[in-house]
């Protein structure tokens, strides 16, 4: 397809003024948001439900690690919109630079989020088991026990989903490094870097919301 | 191919300073126990909210989108409250 094709088929819509990419991106956001309302949802109103099934903050999360694993998917955000600025400005070696490392950023955090999952089932905070109770951080197996199956089903699936978003977004931003190292964007060419970019900043806000949440109260 | 209005270069890392000092205060206020836990709570969601509307406004550039993407963006957020607060209501 010629260029002039291309920016042709992707001209703004008369009626959202915003090109077709872009919008469809957007309107795949919402429907993400739609998602995570229902899971976020769904743990604001089982805590309020059965407030014994859960804990303060910190007894059985590590709440400095996945603070600083936050502060990870800000810098990543910041890498990711970086990466979008240098290719407005026709910056190819800028682009794949920051795109790499938001990559970089993103896989980490992702590998921490595993490590914190393996630290959690070591100490016994598994989701759904029978007669479970959540045993909290370093205390001892005959020690109090604190929360319920509630607390580990409502946590691994809130952080497993967002997680996985994590994970696809990084796929999808080895492919978008991939396209940008073959030269095929450019600062007239650049939407596939700006939806890219959506879908990554998306991630990171969820995270802040499901950080305060879930981690914080 | 960009839509939205040409602008002066976003303050990206501002904006990232702004978020990295509001997680730290949010960890430091999350641990107060002098305060109830309501309003805990909701200094803890405002904080959130207003990092996530940091996000929204200069990394995902709705501050140079039209006006009608703005609007578009608005939709969720009374079903959002319909899907929480209803349920919730019928704990109570």
């Amino acid at each position: 397809m010629t260029t002039q094709a291309m920016t042709a088929g992707r001209a703004p819509m008369p009626g959202m003024k915003v090109y077709n990419l872009k919008l469809g991106m957007w309107i795949f956001l919402l429907s993400e948001v739609m998602f995570f309302t229902g899971l976020i949802g769904s743990y604001v109103i089982l805590r309020f439900a059965h407030p014994e099934q859960f804990t303060e903050p910190g007894v059985v999360l590590n709440v400095p690690l996945t603070a600083f694993n936050t502060f990870l998917l800000i810098c990543s955000s910041v890498t990711m919109v970086k990466a979008y600025a240098a290719i407005q400005q026709g910056d190819q070696q800028g682009l794949k630079n920051w795109l790499l490392a938001t990559i970089l950023i993103g896989a980490s955090f992702v590998g921490v989020q595993v490590y914190e999952y393996i630290a959690l089932v070591g100490e016994g905070f598994v989701p759904m088991a029978e007669a479970y109770h959540a045993v909290g951080r370093h205390m001892p197996h005959d020690g109090p026990v604190v929360g319920g199956q509630l607390y580990g089903s409502t946590f691994y699936t809130m952080t497993g989903f967002h997680g996985t978003h994590v994970s696809i977004g990084v796929l999808c931003l080895c492919f978008t490094y991939w396209r940008a190292a073959k030269g095929e964007y450019s600062a007239d060419n650049l939407g596939g870097v700006e939806i890219m970019g959506l879908y990554w900043h998306f991630v990171d806000l969820v995270w802040i919301i499901l950080f305060t949440i879930v981690y914080l109260i | 191919m960009s839509t939205g209005e040409a602008h002066k270069p976003a303050p990206y890392m501002l904006v990232w300073l702004a978020l990295f000092l509001l997680t730290m205060a949010e960890v430091g206020y999350a641990f107060i126990t002098a305060i109830p836990k309501l309003w805990l709570a909701i200094g803890l969601i405002v904080m959130a909210f207003y990092k996530a509307w940091l996000v929204a406004v200069y990394y995902m550039h709705l501050k140079w989108e039209p006006k009608r993407l703005w609007l578009m963006v608005s939709i969720p957020i009374p079903l959002i409250m319909i899907l929480i607060f209803v349920v919730l209501n019928e704990i109570f």
